[in-house]
């Protein structure tokens, strides 16, 4: 894999069933040069654990979610992954249309203190803002793991 | 002949399309009042009740304390309420001249085909691929199973059900017509298969007046050919996809399909309302879509009488449709089992589609001319135009995007060359 490039789980969430999101998403990463592996539409939240667990491990779980109901979804799936010893600092992020009403909800706060790494929530920021916003999140843990690569092949010999 | 059919097969006699809204809400009275203005609008109408998502899934304990709590439901909640008082209901509200179909999106709709027969329902929609591939994780062999019992409950009433394939409308936009028309069709066939003696096949408006004009004219030759020997009609759906935002543009894109409807011979229309790609609409803006289509549709079937009708696209799509049900059939004894072994290996494979079931090998976007076109087949007996440039092109994040949001684009910019012309006024 080149350097640079994440390893990255995408997935809806458990009552969510919009694909077109995801689909975008995959194409997203898969042009900045991440490996995505798509879950797809409502997955139960074992599904989405066990998908991260041993050598299937990513780099980043990118939940994506537009029925409105991701704020409750979301943080019942943050607090399991968090309970989880093996999946405790695992990156996790959530984004979409995370409310049903839009505007300022406070949903992205709550979402955070519950254990998510960032929000994008569509409701706060345009779609344009929240996807550059999400660009620089991508870079900043690309660049973060990037170094250890050689560290580790270098502890392999 | 179910009475659902019978006043859509008059109404189509008489020249008048039959038009019908999405609608549902959660207490019994909200339900009545809703179905009776649709009732007595202005219009040649049908009655929807559009469950909601609890009842969908099978949760109707949730419905039901949703309901006693008072909570806003997204649609009517079937089982909460019970067949007593759905048969009360419908008794009330729905006559010879009024049927009522009940629209579910479940890929195990066993429980809910079971009330829906007990309570003397006239009509349901689904199918055991367009319930299952685009909305869960539901196996396709599992709803396939579970569609041939319901199919043959129903087909065992004293007065059958009607019931309408979805399977025109696959992910709402950016799935070549052909595979609709096939899909359709094929979902037709398995209703057939499981006994059921009147059926209409679904096709949703898509990007292009011709070839949609094309795609319905080959859904009628193929239902003619595999559905002779039952009762068949074609419902279309008024664009899925992302809606313009602005009045204007959401009035101009329903306007097309009422015309898309009345040239092609389709003899129901389900509308959609300007507020629907952002909320649940009221009775009132139903009411107002519904009224508007009806309008539209007269005007048009007089123009239609004396004047030039739109003619349709000439792209192959009905040999391409026949291959793909050709390719199909030839996979199993039985419609259903042919369908599980198309998706498996991939001689029918959706755009876009995430489903573990689903190959997910294809790809499809909007051609140069503006139609729906193959950008890679996967395992499909389809073509893939060599010569174009936009279906030669790669598929971009930004690209994809924009083919979302083409009908959008194309009936928003209405909005602003209207404004243009009156400023210049």
């Amino acid at each position: 894999m080149p350097v640079g490039s994440l390893r990255v789980v995408v997935s809806s969430v458990s009552s969510d069933a919009h694909m077109w999101n995801l689909v975008f998403l995959q194409l997203l990463l898969e042009e900045a040069g991440h490996e995505v592996t798509n879950l797809g539409v409502c997955p139960p939240d074992a599904t989405v654990m066990d998908a991260c667990r041993g050598a299937d491990r990513p780099d980043l779980v990118v939940l994506s979610t537009v029925n409105g109901h991701g704020h409750l979804d979301g943080l019942r799936l943050i607090r399991a992954i968090r309970r989880d010893p093996e999946l405790a600092l695992l990156p996790v992020v959530i984004g979409g249309k995370l409310g049903v009403r839009g505007g300022d909800d406070g949903f992205g706060e709550r979402l955070l203190d519950a254990g998510f790494n960032a929000v994008f929530n569509e409701s706060e920021a345009p779609v344009a803002r929240m996807l550059a916003d999400f660009g620089a999140f991508l870079r900043t843990l690309a660049g973060n793991l990037a170094p250890r690569e050689p560290a580790v092949a270098a502890g392999a010999r | 002949m179910s009475r659902f059919a019978d006043f859509v097969r008059t109404a189509a006699g008489a020249g008048v399309l039959v038009v019908q809204p999405r609608m549902g809400f959660g207490p019994l009275d909200r339900m009545r009042a809703g179905l009776t203005a649709v009732r007595d609008c202005r219009a040649s109408t049908v009655g929807t009740v559009t469950l909601d998502s609890y009842t969908r899934v099978g949760d109707f304990d949730s419905a039901r304390r949703a309901l006693r709590a008072g909570d806003e439901l997204n649609g009517f909640p079937l089982a909460a309420h019970g067949v007593g008082a759905v048969r009360e209901l419908l008794d009330e509200v729905s006559s010879r001249n009024f049927p009522v179909q009940v629209r579910h999106g479940s890929p195990l709709p066993l429980g809910l085909f079971r009330i829906m027969v007990a309570a003397g329902v006239d009509a349901t929609e689904g199918g055991p691929v367009s319930y299952c591939l685009p909305y869960g994780r539901v196996p396709l062999p599992e709803a396939t199973d579970n569609w041939a019992r319901c199919c043959e409950l129903a087909a065992a009433a004293p007065d059958p059900m009607h019931l309408e394939t979805f399977g025109g409308c696959m992910l709402g936009q950016l799935c070549p017509p052909s595979l609709l028309v096939a899909l359709s069709v094929l979902e037709g066939m398995f209703f057939r298969e499981h006994g059921l003696p009147s059926v209409s096949l679904s096709y949703a408006q898509q990007v292009h007046l011709g070839q949609d004009l094309e795609a319905l004219a080959a859904l009628r030759s193929l239902a003619a050919e595999h559905l002779a020997d039952i009762d068949w009609h074609v419902t279309l759906y008024t664009y899925m996809g992302v809606f313009p935002r602005t009045p204007v543009g959401s009035f101009r894109l329903l306007e097309d399909s009422v015309r898309l409807a009345v040239h092609s011979g389709t003899e129901r229309l389900i509308v959609k309302t300007p507020a629907e790609a952002r909320r649940i609409p009221a009775v009132e803006e139903n009411v107002e879509a519904l009224e508007f289509a009806a309008a539209v549709g007269a005007k048009e079937a007089a123009d239609c009488a004396t004047a030039h009708c739109p003619p349709p696209a000439e792209t192959g799509l009905l040999e391409e449709t026949r291959t793909l049900l050709a390719a199909t059939l030839e996979l199993g004894r039985t419609v259903g089992s042919a369908l599980v072994a198309a998706f498996a290996r991939g001689v029918l494979d959706v755009p876009y589609c995430l489903h573990r079931d689903n190959a997910g090998e294809s790809r499809a976007v909007i051609d140069e001319r503006g139609m729906l076109a193959w950008s890679r087949a996967g395992g499909m007996p389809v073509r893939v135009p060599r010569t174009d440039a936009m279906a030669a092109a790669p598929l971009t994040a930004a690209r994809l995007t924009r083919m979302l949001s083409h009908n959008e684009r194309r009936y928003d910019r209405e909005d602003i060359a209207g404004s243009l012309l009156r400023s210049a006024a």
